[in-house]
């Protein structure tokens, strides 16, 4: 469904990502993990148009959309989310997520019918008429997805969507991810919340310097040496493995 | 109620004229509703869609500039000069915004690119032929209705009357259509709005077109009223601010706020120029009025009425 072939994005002198390639298959819920400035988000940008990449290309459902405008990519049904939440802070959580429903529909009441659905499906149905500056953390997290779903997505791109929210509610939104997948919708989501991607994900990629440094399955991925390295430090999978065997 | 009211209000404003038939009045509601109008059109821009002008005057000065030209030099009745000055203002806040938007400028920017391009037009009408120059178009005085001069003040009420309950129409329309929710996305946040599938460039263009051409028909509106205007009148940074602060003080971003900014402004402007001879006096009571107002309601009047519903709430 989404396939990312040698993707480079640069800033001055850094290669932020460096010719990674990677695919996510139709119906599945693939992850992408990695140390803090790995270059996870930047990747993000660049496959959802926010940044133009230098090298690479970008195929969604077997059309180039390479460099196109965030809107265009949109609506081909590719939405992303924020990693800082970014809400409409002075409407309220219907028009928030109303105005992701207004992309498939020029009409108020169907749009306005969307969002309560959307609400409801995402447990916020008491929260419709509340303004989004006044949401917790995880009520805005909620509203980004909710948001992101209104538009009507066949692949949705989660930025960190579990990051900052305590463990229950963490335990609350694993679920609500999974029914999204369930409902058609492929999920390709940045985490490094690592109970949600070893639970969640069926295939994970891991991006180390700009780079993809390993792919596979969860528990494939999280045995890997090199993952381990890059995650703690030069060394340190030789160290586990010793620690394992003592 | 809040179906009611647009219809009280047309009911208000079309009765005013009979229960306060005096000269002095009828130019007051003439005031107020010329100043809702050119603030509403402000407010489409800078309030729904968070496009902050001071460069309004554009617009203004070319509605008045638009049909006095083509009355004086081409003979065009003023009635058809208005549709033309809407057009020529729609064009000219496309173009502003096309060019603005396209550079990427946003916030600050885009306001003082604005006052640039007000002042630059300024600048050319001050020194072409066609506009005469810093002396200014005077109209001849031809009072009848047929010809945009209307014989009595009731005639010019009604007319802007009419355009000012149009642009409150707009306004009530926007706050309920997928336009006006795009562009309070696009005012609360722009790569939210982006990644949301909105095309943000050319939801600005749009409005900032529909923006130019509400404002330019206050600007045809004021030189039939007035019969004269020159450069400075027309795109002096004066009428620019005078749009912006009638929508501050009533509230940005609401249906009635350009309204009561304008109702309470010129009252004010009113009272305190006949309160005192003192020259000067009364614009520095104006100023500290503004002041009072900015500091305790800093979303505007119209905060006033939703204060008391919540606490009935």
């Amino acid at each position: 469904m989404l396939e990312v072939r040698g993707l480079t994005k640069i800033f001055g002198g850094l290669r932020a990502v460096d010719r990674a390639s990677l695919e996510v298959a139709e119906g599945s819920i693939a992850a992408l993990i990695g140390p803090n400035g790995a270059g996870k988000t930047t990747l993000f940008a660049a496959i959802t148009g926010f940044d133009r990449p230098d090298e690479g290309s970008v195929r969604f459902c077997g059309a180039d959309i390479t460099g196109l405008p965030p809107h265009l990519i949109c609506r081909q049904g590719m939405v992303r989310t924020f990693q800082v939440t970014q809400p409409f802070a002075q409407l309220t959580v219907r028009e928030n997520i109303m105005v992701g429903a207004y992309l498939k529909t020029p009409e108020r009441d169907a749009a306005a019918a969307r969002a309560e659905a959307i609400a409801r499906q995402l447990g916020m149905g008491e929260l419709l008429d509340r303004t989004a500056s006044g949401l917790t953390v995880a009520g805005r997290k909620r509203l980004e997805l909710a948001r992101a779903l209104a538009t009507q997505p066949r692949l949705l791109l989660l930025d960190e969507v579990m990051a900052g929210l305590n463990p229950s509610e963490i335990d609350a939104l694993m679920p609500v991810i999974r029914g999204i997948r369930d409902a058609g919708v492929t999920v390709f989501l940045i985490e490094h919340v690592m109970q949600a991607v070893m639970s969640l994900a069926e295939h994970v990629y891991v991006l180390s310097y700009g780079r993809i440094i390993a792919d596979g399955a969860p528990q494939q991925v999280a045995a890997d040496p090199q993952v381990i390295e890059a995650y703690l430090g030069r060394g340190a999978a030789q160290r586990m493995a010793g620690a394992a065997h003592a | 109620m809040n179906r009611l009211l647009p219809l009280g209000l047309i009911l208000l404003v079309a009765v005013y004229p009979f229960i306060f038939d005096s000269n002095f009045a009828i130019n007051f509601g003439i005031l107020v509703l010329f100043f809702a109008l050119i603030g509403q059109s402000w407010n489409i821009a800078g309030g729904f869609a968070g496009q902050l002008s001071f460069g309004h005057a554009a617009f203004f000065g070319i509605g008045a500039y638009c049909s006095t030209i083509l009355q004086l030099r081409f003979g065009v009745n003023p009635w058809l000069g208005l549709p033309a000055s809407v057009a020529g203002g729609a064009l000219a806040g496309a173009l502003i915004a096309l060019l603005s938007f396209r550079a990427g400028l946003r916030g600050s920017y885009f306001a003082l690119i604005t006052l640039a391009f007000a002042e630059a037009f300024r600048i050319i009408a001050n020194s072409l032929a066609i506009t005469g120059g810093g002396v200014g178009l005077l109209i001849p005085m031809q009072r009848s209705a047929a010809n945009f001069q209307f014989p009595s003040r009731i005639g010019f009420y009604y007319v802007i009357a009419a355009l000012a309950v149009l642009s409150i129409a707009v306004a009530l329309w926007l706050k309920r259509s997928r336009f006006g929710a795009r562009l309070a996305a696009i005012r609360e946040n722009e790569d939210a709005a982006r990644a949301l599938g909105i095309d943000t460039f050319r939801e600005k263009v749009k409005v900032m077109a529909l923006s130019g051409g509400m404002c330019a028909a206050g600007g045809t509106f004021y030189a039939q009223y007035y019969l004269y205007i020159d450069p400075a009148v027309a795109f002096g940074v004066d009428k620019s601010v005078e749009m912006l602060l009638v929508t501050m003080i009533g509230g940005a971003g609401t249906v009635y706020g350009p309204l009561i900014g304008s109702l309470l402004l010129t009252l004010v402007g009113e009272v305190t120029r006949n309160l005192t001879e003192a020259q000067g006096l009364s614009l520095i009571i104006y100023g500290c009025l503004l002041v009072v107002i900015i500091g305790f309601l800093p979303n505007g009047l119209v905060e006033l009425f939703r204060m008391r519903r919540r606490r009935r709430a």
